[in-house]
């Protein structure tokens, strides 16, 4: 039996990583989706026919034995399918967080779950065993209420703004090294209860603690961080239940989650650190307007004026944001490219890593509303081509078009890659508002003498720019 | 001991191996490739089943049935919006690819 199981484990270990595989290209990554399925399918049944569920089958029979499997895996599959069909793609960054926080407390209950089982119940507990279920708690219950603090700031539940108060950072590592050290102390004595439901129950209040100073802006990378200690917390899992797949499965999501927030912290030139310990007055893009710059004026244009520009132009490379998933413009923003297209106009689409609120955020809704992958370009393909550019159009982006990023060293974004929206013969911009006075980052981009500004709900003035256009 | 020596190495290949393979993935896919290693780690469903079935006492089989629920609803849940997402990235002309495109 043990060696059916461990067969099947193989067998589920190679399809996720082959599958995996097939996500490194946009044509062979639905063939990857379905090797990875078929995996999960192998991992299953290996588990189902587990020696000690096999033991519970012969005693009870096979109802009383999978009840509870069935039971929650039906009413598991229909949320899961429910949430996945109905939610729509410009609030993906919540779902994400959200099936981090599902997956942080499925580890979290199996270790303690585990830990009743082993010590509680049984009374005896090995050292290397009881290290795994305190880093499977750990990292499950700091994933699981971190995420949920992710998901409320993201969904508007709480204020997505930073939230702080004196001593944050100090008190929040102090806490964090309390913990790892009740860790140490718990695996040194597995006996101690107390200990360890100590240690499940800090990482819950960490969780929440180290996620409310974090902004919206800056909610990539703890998406990513999340993603990475999900990943981590189904790793330890498998070492407490010396299940290699787990780790294998663990360990794969663990390094994509370190990778994309690499790439996101990268992307906005600050460590982990200054995100996760900076809490600098970093607003919404959105919000983040201009304070009312003296003297400076911006050029205002009219929607008839946007849309003569736009029919004018050769090529046109629109610069997506935030503010057009937080306005859902997407679609409309897929009609403009189409009549543009149609009239000759090459029009692209140069993707900021951080646009939006996690890694490929803008992809995804761009894909939604029917625009080829082939003409939207990571920043590195398209930033040259700015200059031989006739519009960029700025659809709810802001820092990440603000050329301050590349020359000015007193902005606290200096020495961000940006997209050179600046150096298009003409830029127009869609803001909801001018807001002068928030405390935001100036953007130097909307004062620039080739830039104008349309204000207004960006779909609203998107659906005006194709009217105009017909 | 020598178990958890094994467990450790598998680790360490295992995120070398994952570490290169996600490397490669344009950021085109970042969106999907969340969901799919979401979908992928919710294999915790894997320990949950254990302790859910073998019924070694009422608390593990009710912490055990919670951990299933919240598993499958990332493992099925995370398949179903991976592929939502997927089927909606074409290559060019929407239209005459929708067909072609399995």
């Amino acid at each position: 039996m043990v060696d059916q199981v461990e067969t099947l484990y193989l067998i589920a270990s190679f399809l996720f990583i082959l599958g995996l595989r097939g996500l490194t290209a946009a044509h062979t990554a639905r063939r990857g989706l379905i090797l990875a399925e078929l995996g999960m399918v192998f991992a299953i049944w290996g588990t189902v026919i587990h020696p000690d569920i096999m033991a519970h089958l012969e005693i009870a029979g096979f109802f009383q034995t999978y009840k509870w499997i069935l039971l929650t895996f039906f009413i598991g599959s229909a949320i899961g399918i429910a949430i996945s069909a109905l939610i729509p793609m410009t609030r993906m960054p919540e779902r994400i967080a959200l099936s981090h926080a599902f997956g942080g407390l499925a580890a979290a209950l199996v270790g303690v779950s585990e830990y009743y089982r082993e010590q509680v119940i049984a009374g005896h507990m090995d050292h290397t065993t009881m290290a795994a279920i305190g880093f499977e708690v750990l990292f499950g219950g700091l994933t699981f209420t971190g995420s949920l603090m992710a998901f409320g700031k993201l969904s508007g539940l709480i204020p997505g703004r930073n939230i702080t108060w004196p001593l944050q950072n100090q008190s929040n590592i102090l806490m964090f090294g309390g913990t790892f050290v009740l860790l140490v102390l718990v695996t040194i004595d597995p006996s101690n209860q107390v200990l360890f439901y100590a240690v499940a129950a800090m990482p819950l209040l960490l969780g929440i603690l180290f996620v409310a100073p974090i902004g919206g802006a800056d909610m990539p990378v703890v998406i990513t961080l999340l993603n990475s200690y999900a990943g981590l917390a189904a790793s330890a899992t498998g070492f407490a239940l010396d299940n290699n797949v787990l780790i294998i499965a663990g360990a794969i999501d663990g390094a994509s989650g370190f990778i994309l927030s690499v790439v996101m912290s990268k992307a906005m030139n600050r460590s982990f650190r200054n995100v996760l310990f900076g809490a600098f007055g970093k607003v919404d893009e959105e919000d983040a307007a201009m304070a009312a710059a003296g003297g400076e004026r911006v050029q205002e244009a009219s929607v008839g004026d946007a849309a003569m520009l736009l029919s004018g132009a050769g090529s046109v490379i629109v610069c997506p944001g935030y503010g057009m998933a937080v306005a859902q413009a997407q679609h409309v923003v897929g009609e403009l490219a189409e009549i543009l297209e149609a009239n000759g106009t090459q029009v692209r689409y140069a993707i900021h890593p951080v646009a939006g609120r996690m890694p490929g955020h803008m992809n995804v809704l761009l894909a939604e509303a029917k625009i080829p992958y082939t003409s939207l370009m990571e920043l590195e393909e398209i930033n040259e081509d700015f200059k031989n550019t006739d519009v960029a159009l700025v659809v709810g982006a802001n820092d990440v078009v603000n050329p301050a990023a590349k020359h000015n060293p007193a902005s606290s974004i200096y020495g961000m890659p940006v997209l050179n929206a600046d150096l298009a013969r003409s830029c127009i911009v869609l803001k909801r508002s001018m807001r002068p006075g928030f405390a935001g980052i100036e953007n130097e981009l909307f004062f620039a003498p080739n830039t104008v500004l349309t204000f207004g709900d960006a779909k609203d003035t998107l659906e005006k720019v194709v009217e105009a256009l017909r | 001991m020598l178990e958890i020596f094994l467990g450790l190495y598998i680790f360490m290949l295992a995120a070398f191996v994952g570490y290169g393979v996600i490397k490669g993935v344009p950021a085109l896919l970042h969106t999907p490739l969340m969901a799919f290693t979401n979908a992928i780690s919710g294999i915790s469903l894997v320990g949950s089943l254990v302790a859910a079935g073998a019924h070694y006492n009422n608390v593990s089989t009710v912490l055990g049935a919670i951990a299933v629920l919240c598993a499958t609803i990332n493992v099925v849940g995370g398949f179903w919006i991976t592929d939502r997402m997927l089927r909606m990235f074409k290559k060019q002309d929407p239209k005459a690819d929708a067909a072609g495109d399995a």
